[in-house]
Protein backbone atom coordinates (compact mmCIF):
# COMPACT_ATOMS: atom_id res chain seq x y z
CA UNK A 1 0.00 0.00 0.00
CA UNK A 2 1.43 3.26 -1.26
CA UNK A 3 0.12 6.93 -0.76
CA UNK A 4 -2.00 6.27 2.54
CA UNK A 5 -2.07 9.13 4.79
CA UNK A 6 -2.90 8.35 8.71
CA UNK A 7 -3.85 11.74 10.25
CA UNK A 8 -4.29 12.19 13.74
CA UNK A 9 -7.59 12.73 14.79
CA UNK A 10 -8.85 16.56 15.95
CA UNK A 11 -9.82 16.92 19.44
CA UNK A 12 -12.30 18.74 20.54
CA UNK A 13 -11.95 21.95 21.86
CA UNK A 14 -12.16 22.29 26.03
CA UNK A 15 -15.18 24.62 26.72
CA UNK A 16 -14.24 26.41 30.16
CA UNK A 17 -17.54 29.29 30.35
CA UNK A 18 -17.20 31.37 26.74
CA UNK A 19 -13.87 30.49 26.38
CA UNK A 20 -12.32 27.76 23.99
CA UNK A 21 -8.92 26.39 23.74
CA UNK A 22 -7.28 23.77 21.64
CA UNK A 23 -4.28 23.00 23.66
CA UNK A 24 -5.15 21.52 26.83
CA UNK A 25 -2.13 22.35 29.10
CA UNK A 26 -2.00 25.66 30.99
CA UNK A 27 1.38 27.03 32.47
CA UNK A 28 2.35 29.34 34.61
CA UNK A 29 4.78 32.33 34.83
CA UNK A 30 6.27 31.96 37.85
CA UNK A 31 10.14 30.82 39.12
CA UNK A 32 11.72 30.87 35.36
CA UNK A 33 15.56 32.27 35.43
CA UNK A 34 14.86 34.61 32.82
CA UNK A 35 11.52 36.17 30.79
CA UNK A 36 13.29 35.43 27.80
CA UNK A 37 13.11 31.44 29.22
CA UNK A 38 9.55 31.88 30.18
CA UNK A 39 8.69 33.31 26.74
CA UNK A 40 10.33 30.18 24.96
CA UNK A 41 8.71 27.73 26.85
CA UNK A 42 5.89 29.00 26.40
CA UNK A 43 6.02 28.55 23.05
CA UNK A 44 7.15 24.81 22.94
CA UNK A 45 4.56 24.15 25.37
CA UNK A 46 2.26 25.45 22.44
CA UNK A 47 0.01 26.74 25.35
CA UNK A 48 -2.87 29.15 25.20
CA UNK A 49 -3.67 29.72 28.88
CA UNK A 50 -1.12 31.15 31.38
CA UNK A 51 -1.73 32.14 35.07
CA UNK A 52 0.04 35.16 36.75
CA UNK A 53 -0.03 36.69 40.19
CA UNK A 54 -1.07 40.09 40.80
CA UNK A 55 1.32 41.77 43.54
CA UNK A 56 2.45 45.27 44.34
CA UNK A 57 3.80 47.56 41.67
CA UNK A 58 7.60 48.46 42.55
CA UNK A 59 7.48 52.23 43.47
CA UNK A 60 11.54 52.38 43.08
CA UNK A 61 14.29 50.46 41.62
CA UNK A 62 12.02 49.24 38.70
CA UNK A 63 14.37 47.53 36.20
CA UNK A 64 12.17 48.23 33.58
CA UNK A 65 11.59 45.03 32.14
CA UNK A 66 7.94 43.87 32.71
CA UNK A 67 6.08 40.56 32.56
CA UNK A 68 3.82 41.74 30.55
CA UNK A 69 6.34 42.72 27.42
CA UNK A 70 7.04 38.62 27.36
CA UNK A 71 3.96 37.69 27.27
CA UNK A 72 2.24 37.29 23.56
CA UNK A 73 -1.26 39.34 24.85
CA UNK A 74 -2.68 39.01 21.41
CA UNK A 75 -2.08 34.99 21.32
CA UNK A 76 -2.54 34.02 24.99
CA UNK A 77 -5.46 34.31 27.77
CA UNK A 78 -4.22 35.34 30.83
CA UNK A 79 -5.50 33.81 33.84
CA UNK A 80 -5.26 36.34 36.52
CA UNK A 81 -4.67 33.82 39.96
CA UNK A 82 -4.86 34.34 43.86
CA UNK A 83 -1.77 32.55 44.43
CA UNK A 84 -0.68 33.61 48.04
CA UNK A 85 -3.82 34.44 49.39
CA UNK A 86 -4.94 32.57 52.90
CA UNK A 87 -8.35 33.98 53.17
CA UNK A 88 -11.67 34.51 51.35
CA UNK A 89 -11.47 38.25 51.54
CA UNK A 90 -7.78 38.71 49.84
CA UNK A 91 -8.47 36.44 47.27
CA UNK A 92 -11.52 38.28 46.46
CA UNK A 93 -9.62 41.72 46.14
CA UNK A 94 -6.80 39.77 44.36
CA UNK A 95 -9.37 38.48 41.97
CA UNK A 96 -10.97 41.69 40.98
CA UNK A 97 -7.56 43.24 40.95
CA UNK A 98 -6.80 40.89 38.66
CA UNK A 99 -9.87 41.85 36.75
CA UNK A 100 -8.98 45.55 36.49
CA UNK A 101 -5.24 45.14 35.11
CA UNK A 102 -6.60 42.30 32.55
CA UNK A 103 -9.22 44.53 31.38
CA UNK A 104 -7.01 47.20 31.25
CA UNK A 105 -4.81 45.64 28.94
CA UNK A 106 -7.74 44.08 26.54
CA UNK A 107 -7.36 40.52 27.19
CA UNK A 108 -10.50 38.35 27.42
CA UNK A 109 -8.46 36.80 30.33
CA UNK A 110 -10.42 39.64 32.52
CA UNK A 111 -13.79 37.47 32.62
CA UNK A 112 -11.88 34.87 34.88
CA UNK A 113 -10.21 33.76 37.63
CA UNK A 114 -7.85 30.97 39.14
CA UNK A 115 -9.20 31.00 42.68
CA UNK A 116 -6.54 29.93 45.33
CA UNK A 117 -7.25 30.38 48.76
CA UNK A 118 -4.85 28.50 51.16
CA UNK A 119 -4.42 27.47 54.35
CA UNK A 120 -0.93 27.61 55.64
CA UNK A 121 2.05 28.73 54.05
CA UNK A 122 4.08 25.27 54.48
CA UNK A 123 1.95 22.89 52.90
CA UNK A 124 -0.22 25.82 50.49
CA UNK A 125 -3.03 23.18 50.75
CA UNK A 126 -6.21 24.68 50.18
CA UNK A 127 -8.86 26.22 52.61
CA UNK A 128 -11.70 24.48 52.03
CA UNK A 129 -14.19 26.80 53.96
CA UNK A 130 -12.76 30.17 52.68
CA UNK A 131 -12.54 28.42 49.12
CA UNK A 132 -16.25 27.82 49.16
CA UNK A 133 -16.75 31.72 50.57
CA UNK A 134 -14.65 32.72 48.06
CA UNK A 135 -16.02 31.10 45.16
CA UNK A 136 -19.73 31.80 46.16
CA UNK A 137 -18.62 35.64 45.94
CA UNK A 138 -17.31 35.68 42.80
CA UNK A 139 -19.55 33.84 40.80
CA UNK A 140 -22.17 36.76 42.18
CA UNK A 141 -19.53 38.55 40.61
CA UNK A 142 -20.05 37.34 37.16
CA UNK A 143 -16.40 35.56 37.51
CA UNK A 144 -15.83 32.89 35.29
CA UNK A 145 -13.97 30.58 38.34
CA UNK A 146 -11.90 28.38 38.07
CA UNK A 147 -11.16 26.98 41.81
CA UNK A 148 -8.12 25.18 43.30
CA UNK A 149 -9.11 22.91 45.05
CA UNK A 150 -8.02 19.17 46.94
CA UNK A 151 -8.47 15.68 45.57
CA UNK A 152 -11.87 15.74 47.85
CA UNK A 153 -14.85 14.46 46.00
CA UNK A 154 -17.64 16.19 48.37
CA UNK A 155 -16.12 19.28 48.14
CA UNK A 156 -15.69 19.47 44.64
CA UNK A 157 -19.36 18.34 43.73
CA UNK A 158 -19.84 21.58 46.65
CA UNK A 159 -17.63 23.70 44.41
CA UNK A 160 -19.04 22.73 41.06
CA UNK A 161 -23.00 23.25 42.37
CA UNK A 162 -21.89 26.81 43.54
CA UNK A 163 -21.52 27.57 40.24
CA UNK A 164 -17.50 27.07 39.98
CA UNK A 165 -16.54 27.08 36.10
CA UNK A 166 -13.93 24.37 36.24
CA UNK A 167 -12.48 22.58 39.41
CA UNK A 168 -9.33 22.42 39.53
CA UNK A 169 -8.02 19.60 42.25
CA UNK A 170 -4.66 19.08 42.89
CA UNK A 171 -2.57 15.89 42.20
CA UNK A 172 -0.24 16.61 44.95
CA UNK A 173 0.90 19.97 47.11
CA UNK A 174 1.59 22.61 44.70
CA UNK A 175 5.74 22.70 43.86
CA UNK A 176 6.17 19.24 45.55
CA UNK A 177 6.42 17.25 41.85
CA UNK A 178 4.98 14.19 43.74
CA UNK A 179 2.89 14.02 40.51
CA UNK A 180 -1.00 12.24 41.07
CA UNK A 181 -0.89 10.93 44.19
CA UNK A 182 -4.66 9.57 44.29
CA UNK A 183 -5.45 8.51 41.41
CA UNK A 184 -8.97 7.05 42.71
CA UNK A 185 -9.90 10.11 44.21
CA UNK A 186 -9.60 12.07 40.39
CA UNK A 187 -11.45 9.63 39.24
CA UNK A 188 -14.64 10.05 41.73
CA UNK A 189 -14.34 13.27 40.81
CA UNK A 190 -14.63 12.65 37.16
CA UNK A 191 -17.31 11.00 37.67
CA UNK A 192 -19.24 12.54 40.17
CA UNK A 193 -18.61 16.08 38.06
CA UNK A 194 -18.99 14.54 35.07
CA UNK A 195 -21.53 12.04 34.95
CA UNK A 196 -24.29 14.15 34.31
CA UNK A 197 -22.57 16.85 32.44
CA UNK A 198 -19.63 15.07 30.39
CA UNK A 199 -18.40 18.21 29.06
CA UNK A 200 -17.75 19.89 33.01
CA UNK A 201 -14.38 20.77 32.95
CA UNK A 202 -11.78 19.01 35.40
CA UNK A 203 -8.29 20.55 35.39
CA UNK A 204 -5.38 19.12 37.41
CA UNK A 205 -3.54 22.11 38.72
CA UNK A 206 0.22 21.69 41.23
CA UNK A 207 1.85 18.37 41.64
CA UNK A 208 3.13 17.81 38.27
CA UNK A 209 7.11 16.87 38.64
CA UNK A 210 7.83 14.79 35.54
CA UNK A 211 5.59 14.60 31.93
CA UNK A 212 4.44 11.45 33.05
CA UNK A 213 2.56 13.04 35.53
CA UNK A 214 0.86 15.00 32.74
CA UNK A 215 -0.43 11.66 30.91
CA UNK A 216 -1.74 9.88 33.56
CA UNK A 217 -3.83 12.75 34.41
CA UNK A 218 -5.15 12.98 31.07
CA UNK A 219 -5.60 9.01 30.58
CA UNK A 220 -7.33 9.47 33.64
CA UNK A 221 -9.97 11.82 31.60
CA UNK A 222 -9.01 15.27 33.18
CA UNK A 223 -10.02 18.09 31.01
CA UNK A 224 -6.75 19.41 31.15
CA UNK A 225 -3.49 19.77 33.43
CA UNK A 226 -1.97 23.35 35.08
CA UNK A 227 1.42 23.05 35.97
CA UNK A 228 4.36 25.67 36.47
CA UNK A 229 7.83 24.41 38.32
CA UNK A 230 7.59 21.20 36.56
CA UNK A 231 8.86 23.00 33.57
CA UNK A 232 10.46 26.18 34.69
CA UNK A 233 12.88 24.35 37.43
CA UNK A 234 13.55 21.60 35.62
CA UNK A 235 17.23 20.76 34.58
CA UNK A 236 16.50 22.24 30.69
CA UNK A 237 13.34 23.78 31.21
CA UNK A 238 12.80 24.40 27.26
CA UNK A 239 12.84 20.82 26.63
CA UNK A 240 10.58 19.71 29.54
CA UNK A 241 7.93 22.30 27.85
CA UNK A 242 8.17 20.43 24.85
CA UNK A 243 7.84 17.11 26.93
CA UNK A 244 5.01 18.70 28.56
CA UNK A 245 3.24 19.25 24.87
CA UNK A 246 3.53 15.31 23.90
CA UNK A 247 2.90 14.13 27.28
CA UNK A 248 -0.38 15.83 26.91
CA UNK A 249 -1.24 15.08 23.70
CA UNK A 250 0.41 11.16 24.23
CA UNK A 251 -2.09 10.96 27.50
CA UNK A 252 -5.36 12.93 25.84
CA UNK A 253 -4.99 10.67 22.42
CA UNK A 254 -4.55 7.04 24.85
CA UNK A 255 -7.61 8.43 26.73
CA UNK A 256 -9.90 9.28 24.21
CA UNK A 257 -8.74 6.01 22.65
CA UNK A 258 -9.94 3.59 25.36
CA UNK A 259 -7.24 1.74 27.09
CA UNK A 260 -7.54 -1.88 27.59
CA UNK A 261 -9.27 -3.32 30.45
CA UNK A 262 -6.09 -4.71 33.08
CA UNK A 263 -5.58 -8.34 33.99
CA UNK A 264 -3.66 -10.62 36.04
CA UNK A 265 -2.88 -13.10 33.66
CA UNK A 266 -0.79 -12.68 30.32
CA UNK A 267 -2.69 -12.41 26.61
CA UNK A 268 -0.71 -13.30 23.82
CA UNK A 269 -0.90 -11.59 21.06
CA UNK A 270 0.68 -13.84 18.35
CA UNK A 271 -1.66 -16.89 17.23
CA UNK A 272 -1.21 -20.20 19.50
CA UNK A 273 -2.05 -22.02 16.11
CA UNK A 274 0.44 -22.72 13.19
CA UNK A 275 3.34 -22.99 15.59
CA UNK A 276 5.87 -25.45 14.88
CA UNK A 277 6.53 -28.83 16.56
CA UNK A 278 8.36 -28.38 19.63
CA UNK A 279 8.52 -28.93 23.50
CA UNK A 280 5.64 -26.19 24.61
CA UNK A 281 5.20 -25.53 27.81
CA UNK A 282 7.94 -26.77 30.52
CA UNK A 283 5.22 -26.32 33.54
CA UNK B 1 1.28 68.45 52.11
CA UNK B 2 -0.59 65.66 52.18
CA UNK B 3 0.60 61.94 53.16
CA UNK B 4 -0.40 58.78 51.90
CA UNK B 5 0.66 55.04 52.19
CA UNK B 6 1.22 53.65 48.90
CA UNK B 7 1.99 49.65 48.70
CA UNK B 8 3.00 50.12 52.95
CA UNK B 9 5.24 53.03 52.31
CA UNK B 10 4.63 56.77 53.37
CA UNK B 11 4.71 59.29 50.49
CA UNK B 12 4.15 63.26 50.61
CA UNK B 13 2.53 65.16 47.95
CA UNK B 14 2.22 68.93 47.64
CA UNK B 15 -1.40 68.96 47.47
CA UNK B 16 -4.64 66.42 46.92
CA UNK B 17 -4.47 64.39 44.11
CA UNK B 18 -6.97 62.33 41.46
CA UNK B 19 -5.49 59.09 41.40
CA UNK B 20 -4.63 59.43 37.84
CA UNK B 21 -1.85 62.49 38.71
CA UNK B 22 -0.75 60.01 41.53
CA UNK B 23 0.37 57.49 38.99
CA UNK B 24 1.43 60.06 36.87
CA UNK B 25 3.88 61.55 39.61
CA UNK B 26 4.57 57.86 40.28
CA UNK B 27 5.30 57.48 36.56
CA UNK B 28 3.13 54.46 36.15
CA UNK B 29 1.37 53.69 33.26
CA UNK B 30 -2.38 53.48 34.40
CA UNK B 31 -2.59 50.49 31.56
CA UNK B 32 -0.64 48.28 33.56
CA UNK B 33 -1.57 48.70 36.73
CA UNK B 34 -4.60 48.26 39.11
CA UNK B 35 -4.93 50.74 42.15
CA UNK B 36 -7.23 50.16 45.51
CA UNK B 37 -8.00 53.04 47.50
CA UNK B 38 -8.85 52.16 51.40
CA UNK B 39 -9.61 48.43 49.96
CA UNK B 40 -11.44 49.42 47.10
CA UNK B 41 -10.53 48.87 43.61
CA UNK B 42 -10.99 52.27 41.46
CA UNK B 43 -11.09 51.58 38.47
CA UNK B 44 -9.16 53.15 35.37
CA UNK B 45 -12.08 55.16 34.09
CA UNK B 46 -12.48 56.56 37.44
CA UNK B 47 -8.67 57.79 38.27
CA UNK B 48 -9.15 61.72 37.23
CA UNK B 49 -12.34 61.75 39.41
CA UNK B 50 -10.93 59.58 42.64
CA UNK B 51 -9.49 62.26 44.63
CA UNK B 52 -6.64 61.04 47.38
CA UNK B 53 -7.29 63.91 50.04
CA UNK B 54 -4.53 62.48 52.33
CA UNK B 55 -4.46 59.60 54.84
CA UNK B 56 -5.59 57.27 52.51
CA UNK B 57 -4.05 53.70 52.47
CA UNK B 58 -3.32 52.94 48.34
CA UNK B 59 -2.29 49.75 46.72
CA UNK B 60 -0.89 49.71 43.07
CA UNK B 61 -0.33 46.70 41.79
CA UNK B 62 0.81 44.33 38.50
CA UNK B 63 0.93 41.21 36.64
CA UNK B 64 4.25 39.17 38.23
CA UNK B 65 5.22 35.83 37.30
CA UNK B 66 3.51 33.54 39.30
CA UNK B 67 1.53 29.73 39.05
CA UNK B 68 0.09 28.55 42.09
CA UNK B 69 2.92 29.09 44.80
CA UNK B 70 2.90 32.89 44.91
CA UNK B 71 4.38 35.51 42.72
CA UNK B 72 7.82 35.92 41.64
CA UNK B 73 9.95 39.37 41.42
CA UNK B 74 12.66 39.10 38.76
Amino acid sequence: MKGATVIEPIDKPLVIGKFRFQNRLFTGTGKYSSLELMRDCMEASACEVTTVAVRRERLVDRSGRSLLDFLDLKKLTILPNTAGCFSAEDAIRHARLGRELLSNLGNPGADWVKLECLGDPRTLLPDPLDTLRATETLVNEGFTVLVYCSDDPVLARRLKKLGAASVMPAGSPIGSGQGILNPNNLKIILEDLKGEDPEYPVIVDAGVGAASDVSVAMELGCDGVLLNTAIASAGDPLRMAHAMRHALAAGRLSYLAGRIPKKLYAQASSPMEGRIAGQGPKL
Amino acid sequence: MIEVWINGETRSFPAPLSVGKMLDELGLPSNRVAVEVDQLLVPRAEHAGRLIAGGEKVEIVTLVGGGSEGGDRD
